[in-house]
């Protein structure tokens, strides 16, 4: 279909929505992102039984360990969508992408930038 | 084991925001198991003490290292010649493993990373119960095997209470009544007349009652 | 059955009458007079009066100063002592201190759970248990000894009762634990309030099958649903109570004016319905915040005028 979204997203490709660790999420947030989401498969619809479950569950662990440290809940969440759905995952990819403009960068960046400079 | 549960970050945070090198120190035995204080939960909470202190415009060095155990002297000591280089240890192991550390490192401030709990198991992931309050006496043998000083809320040694009702505690219907678990369980060890043995006041003297305690075993000491 | 205390309960107990206790709670505060008011209304319809220790929890004045109170009056209490607040000295100590009153009852409970109250954060410290406490109060009395193998100077004289839930879960232990309570040296049962009478007559039958209505005073526990509200509470949210479904109806069918003056009359056609019971020597009306009641209650059920010992 060859939909169109914005390149400001970078794809980290894994097998199944189960590999996605919090530490993964967080680690993500340290090096500079300013939003992460996960697009699972359709809840039920998993292959491997549970992994878009369990990938909610740690989305959920890093949005609580996010808030508590200031950065933010909001810049994480998850998402599920079937694998022939490309205009839903555009769509999602745009509202994740709105969510993050509104919300500003990362904090983190701008402390991280002045110690380098 | 020894079951722990997670500290709030916030809290976490309180204890050490003053410092600018901290070290993590996880365990790799029960707080592993329980998913509270092992190489996992040391790296998820570096990374988040990390941001925190990058978000207050801190530079602040937080290393990660987790030990086969807290408890033992040998363990511990794999940091001796690092241990300098913090201004404080935050121990993810259990309080045995928190205080080992402190006596240990006398001039190192050792903060608790989790609040420890219980001696339980593992029911299911994510579910850990109480199962040995450590008495020190062991009265299992005439309990059937089901503990009433660790899974009755009064650790009543000859129960139930008027308050079992339907095989929960009265304290609450998500908990079972540890007599009632007696009780079934003698039924099918065909049991049920030791029931009626009346189970005598019990000698505390083994149990927190009296003192801190110590097993000394000089069959096995050098 | 031989009397061994100076007790007023148990010399009424073994004469063969029909014994009426009932019970007080103490106020949640210093003032005396509450205690004394609500014993003055009951006082001449009942021959022992318990008083709570800290109830439900909750923090309450002291069992033994109100007991103290009633002794004062020239009443008899029992002296109501749970094993959740105190560890063997202080159990031991209070009971002295009580017999040094000449309070000449006790009634052995391990109480609720402090959750329940006022103090959820507490420790409890249940060193002993209900069933220790009573061979505690017995062997103190009987063999004048301390728990730690001392003479007593002075035993305490108590006739020593104990609780039982005929209704609390699994009923199946519910008689044997009666035994193993009596095995223990209870000398006198208040039960747990009866509604559902079909399941206390069971009760009381297999107990009498073993003869455990012979080693034991039973004293059958009522108390009058004050209102529909009060019978679905006890129903669905106290602990161990029983009660069915037929009461609950009977309450609710009746119009709200009415129901307090139902809820008395269940009260005392139970009494009736258990005094055909064998076994059953006494009763222990708790008209719960309604000690009012109480002599309305005895009198209609024919339990007045009270013997004289």
């Amino acid at each position: 279909m060859r939909i169109q979204y914005t390149t400001d997203i970078k794809i980290v490709r894994v097998p199944c929505t189960g590999k996605v660790d919090v530490l993964h999420i967080l680690r993500a947030f340290e090096k500079g992102a300013d939003g992460v989401y996960v697009v699972g498969c359709m809840e039920g619809d998993c292959h491997f039984n549970k992994g878009n479950f369990r990938a909610r569950k740690r989305v959920e662990q890093a949005r609580g360990i996010l808030e508590a440290i200031g950065i933010g809940g909001d810049r994480v969440r998850m998402y599920n969508l079937s694998s022939s759905e490309a205009p839903r995952f555009v769509e999602y990819a745009k509202e994740m992408d709105q969510r993050i403009r509104e919300l500003g960068p990362n904090p983190i960046k701008l402390p991280k930038a002045n110690k380098a400079a | 084991m020894i079951v722990a549960d997670k500290k709030p970050i916030e809290e976490i945070i309180a204890e050490v925001k003053n410092f600018t090198k901290i070290l993590l120190l996880g365990c790799n035995e029960c707080v592993t198991v329980c998913e509270a204080g092992g190489k996992k939960e040391v790296g998820v909470l570096a990374s988040a003490l990390r941001m925190y202190f990058l978000n207050q415009g801190k530079t602040v060095t937080i290393d990660e290292v987790t030990l086969e155990r807290q408890c033992d002297h040998e363990y511990l000591e794999e940091i001796r010649d690092r241990i300098d280089m913090y201004e404080a240890v935050v121990s993810l192991a259990c309080g045995v493993g928190v205080q080992f550390m402190a006596e240990k490192y006398q001039a190192t401030p050792v903060l608790p990373g989790v609040n420890t709990c219980f001696l339980g198991a593992t029911e299911k992931r994510g579910l850990w119960t109480e199962r040995c309050q450590a008495c020190g006496q062991c009265i299992l043998a005439s309990t059937g095997g089901i503990c009433p000083i660790s899974r009755c809320a009064k650790r009543i040694m000859n129960g139930p209470c008027g308050g079992s009702t339907k095989g929960k505690c009265e304290i609450s219907k998500d908990l079972d009544c540890a007599w009632q678990l007696i009780i079934d369980r003698l039924k099918a060890l065909g049991r049920l007349e030791d029931y009626e043995k009346i189970y005598s006041i019990k000698d505390w003297s083994t149990d927190r009652a009296g003192g801190p305690r110590k097993v000394e075993r000089e069959d096995v000491q050098e | 059955m031989n009397v061994k205390t100076p007790s007023k309960l148990e010399k009424i107990l073994a004469a063969g009458h029909f014994a009426v206790t009932s019970e007080c709670g103490p106020p949640r505060g210093s003032d005396p007079e509450v205690i004394v008011e609500k014993a003055n209304l009951i006082k001449n319809h009942v021959d022992a009066i318990n008083i709570t220790d800290n109830q439900t929890s909750v923090t309450r004045m002291c069992s033994l100063a109100a007991c103290i109170r009633l002794k004062l009056l020239g009443l008899e209490p029992i002296l109501q002592m749970v094993t959740r607040d105190r560890n063997r000295i202080a159990i031991q100590s209070d009971i002295l201190g009580a017999a040094s009153f000449d309070i000449h009852n006790i009634l052995c409970l391990s109480g609720d759970h402090q959750s329940f109250g006022d103090c959820a954060k507490g420790q409890n410290v249940h060193d002993l248990d209900s069933m220790q406490l009573i061979q505690t109060v017995r062997q103190m009395r009987d063999e004048g000894k301390f728990l730690g193998g001392d003479d007593i100077k002075r035993p305490p004289q108590m006739f020593v009762g104990a609780a039982a839930n005929p209704f609390a879960d699994p009923f199946e232990i519910r008689v044997p634990r009666l035994a193993k309570k009596v095995a223990a040296g209870v000398e006198f049962i208040q039960t747990q309030c009866i509604y559902n009478l079909d399941k206390f007559e069971t009760w009381m039958k297999i107990a009498g099958d073993r003869g455990l209505h012979e080693k034991v005073y039973i004293l059958a526990g009522v108390t009058p649903l004050k209102s529909a509200g009060m019978a679905k509470y006890m129903k669905n949210r106290v602990p161990g109570m029983d009660v069915p479904d037929e009461i609950v109806q009977r309450m609710s069918g009746t119009p709200k004016d009415k129901q307090a003056e139902e809820g008395i009359k269940i009260c005392i056609e139970s009494i009736q319905r258990l005094k055909e019971i064998k076994g059953i020597r006494g009763f222990h009306v708790m008209a719960i915040e309604w000690e009012e009641k109480v002599s309305e209650i005895v009198e209609q059920a024919g339990l007045f005028p009270r013997p004289l010992v």
